[in-house]
């Protein structure tokens, strides 16, 4: 099992409708974020050409941060998802360091906290909770190995692109084009 | 023209608007860890060579510093820690891709070993030392009959101990700045000059400062024709590392680089030891102090433009 991600980037208005749903839902603390949107401004007037990107981790398959922690607490769990135990996690700040999505932030009360595709709601069925409150529905999750999931089969139809390939990361979020 | 901006307000504490997660705990301790490195391996290698007696501050003297500047270095790894109680997960694992763990498995080694080697050599520093208590007289001896063994593991440990701080910043490859892996002999080197020139200024034996300015002298030569293979890598390499580099090449990195670490660092205290060795007058402390000096700023000039490098997407 694979989680991935994907973002239409042409359906997407930006309304960080999917930054308040995951504070909400993970009780993110005031003042920080999981995830965010990007706005690309491409040319010069009047040819110009816009991106909206909703991002967070992307969950990447050769993880620096799993690499560089130096006591584990950053992990693979369940379909490939990144995650860090809070209990293992020394607050050292290498693996905010090493993400070149700069995707970790060290949460107040010490560790280290980033998105975790919402794998509670995931577990019990459900969509995370940015990809279910999504108004314009730009954003699908599934499982990468299902050839069924929605995931799947929006990326055998579209054209897409992920961020920084060539930090070897191998990211599990796609951006549709 | 092309602009990317976060519009949904992401303001990060430590990472917004550009990563600023490490501060001068970081640098202050690869800086004393380098220092304690090169006091301990110049310690370990003339007692291999059996020149103990030739090098007396080297060997005995001088790696009393080494405890010390390990300690504070590990109180300011310490003070570093976000979630600080749990830094004993660190010794519950050992991973071997993380440079981190191995730097904490070294310093175990090595603090322990620098504390060995400073109470064999207590009574070289002060003659009139008395432990007070007969199982420490006789662990020291313990010690002292197995000096060569210990002194093996010292060169070898410090070694990496001085390779690892350097190694820490270039195995993340999300900073190009730091993700050249020159950076590990650099910081290597860097810490040998600061060992060397600390015991000049230690030292009372004119053969034993000269050996040492001769010492200094070329691993500054080293550390030059490091830092221009490690320029010439990124210039050759991608375009974030052409940027990288451009830091120190024109922006804003560069006057602090240039002047504090190069010029200031390592050419006018080469140029100093050399004069010296040629038999002019120099007081000794002044390029000692010019090589800590610049030993230190390497450390905190790579370590605040590191994290000012990034890809771009």
């Amino acid at each position: 099992m694979r989680y991935a991600m994907a973002i239409d980037t042409k359906k997407c208005v930006g309304c960080s409708d999917c930054v308040v749903a995951c504070q909400t839902e993970n009780d993110v603390p005031i003042g920080y974020c999981r995830d965010w949107v990007v706005e690309v401004m491409d040319g010069t007037y009047p040819q110009l050409e816009m991106e909206l990107r909703s991002e967070r981790c992307n969950h990447c398959e050769n993880s620096p941060c799993v690499r560089c922690c130096p006591t584990g607490a950053s992990h693979y769990s369940e379909g490939g998802t990144v995650l860090v135990t809070k209990n293992e996690c020394i607050g050292c700040s290498a693996c905010v360091t090493s993400c070149p999505y700069d995707a970790r932030f060290v949460h107040p009360e010490g560790y280290v906290d980033k998105c975790t595709f919402c794998l509670h709601r995931v577990k019990k069925g459900m969509q995370p909770a940015c990809v279910a409150v999504c108004p314009t529905k730009c954003m699908y999750f599934g499982d990468l190995d299902d050839p069924r999931s929605e995931v799947s089969q929006i990326l055998k139809k579209r054209k897409y692109k992920t961020l920084i390939p060539e930090a070897g990361t191998k990211p599990h979020l796609y951006f549709l084009i | 023209m092309r602009e990317e901006i976060i519009v949904s307000g992401r303001n990060n504490p430590l990472i917004d608007p550009q990563l600023h997660v490490w501060h001068w705990e970081i640098p202050t301790y690869l800086f004393l860890g380098g220092l304690a490195a090169g006091l301990m391996f110049f310690a370990a290698l003339y007692t291999i060579r059996n020149k103990e007696n030739e090098y007396k501050t080297a060997v005995k003297i001088a790696p009393i510093i080494a405890p010390i500047a390990l300690v504070f270095g590990l109180i300011a790894l310490f003070l570093d820690l976000h979630h600080k109680l749990y830094f004993w997960r660190l010794y519950t694992t050992i991973r071997l891709e993380s440079p981190m763990s191995w730097g904490a498995w070294t310093l175990m080694v090595v603090t322990p070993l620098s504390m060995i080697w400073t109470a064999i050599h207590m009574k070289d520093i002060f003659p009139k030392w008395n432990w007070k208590f007969e199982v420490i007289e006789e662990l020291i001896e313990f010690f002292k009959k197995h000096k060569k063994t210990l002194a093996w593991i010292m060169l070898i440990s410090s070694a990496i101990l001085g390779i690892y701080t350097g190694i820490l910043f270039s195995a993340f490859n999300a900073r190009p700045l730091w993700n050249t892996s020159i950076l590990g002999p650099l910081f290597l080197a860097s810490g040998l000059s600061a060992g060397a020139a600390l015991v000049i200024w230690m030292s009372k034996n004119h053969s034993e400062r000269k050996r040492f300015a001769q010492l200094d002298l070329m691993i500054i030569g080293i550390e030059l024709f490091l830092i221009i293979h490690m320029f010439m890598g990124f210039l050759a390499s991608t375009q974030v590392q052409i940027d990288a580099a451009n830091l120190f090449l024109g922006g804003e990195y560069t006057a602090p680089f240039w002047i504090f670490v190069v010029f200031l660092g390592m050419i006018v205290p080469a140029i100093l030891e050399g004069m010296e060795l040629k038999g002019f007058k120099i007081p000794v402390a002044i390029p000692v102090v010019l090589v800590l000096f610049g030993s230190v700023m390497l450390r905190f000039i790579i370590a605040y433009a590191g994290q000012a490098s990034r890809w771009l997407y």
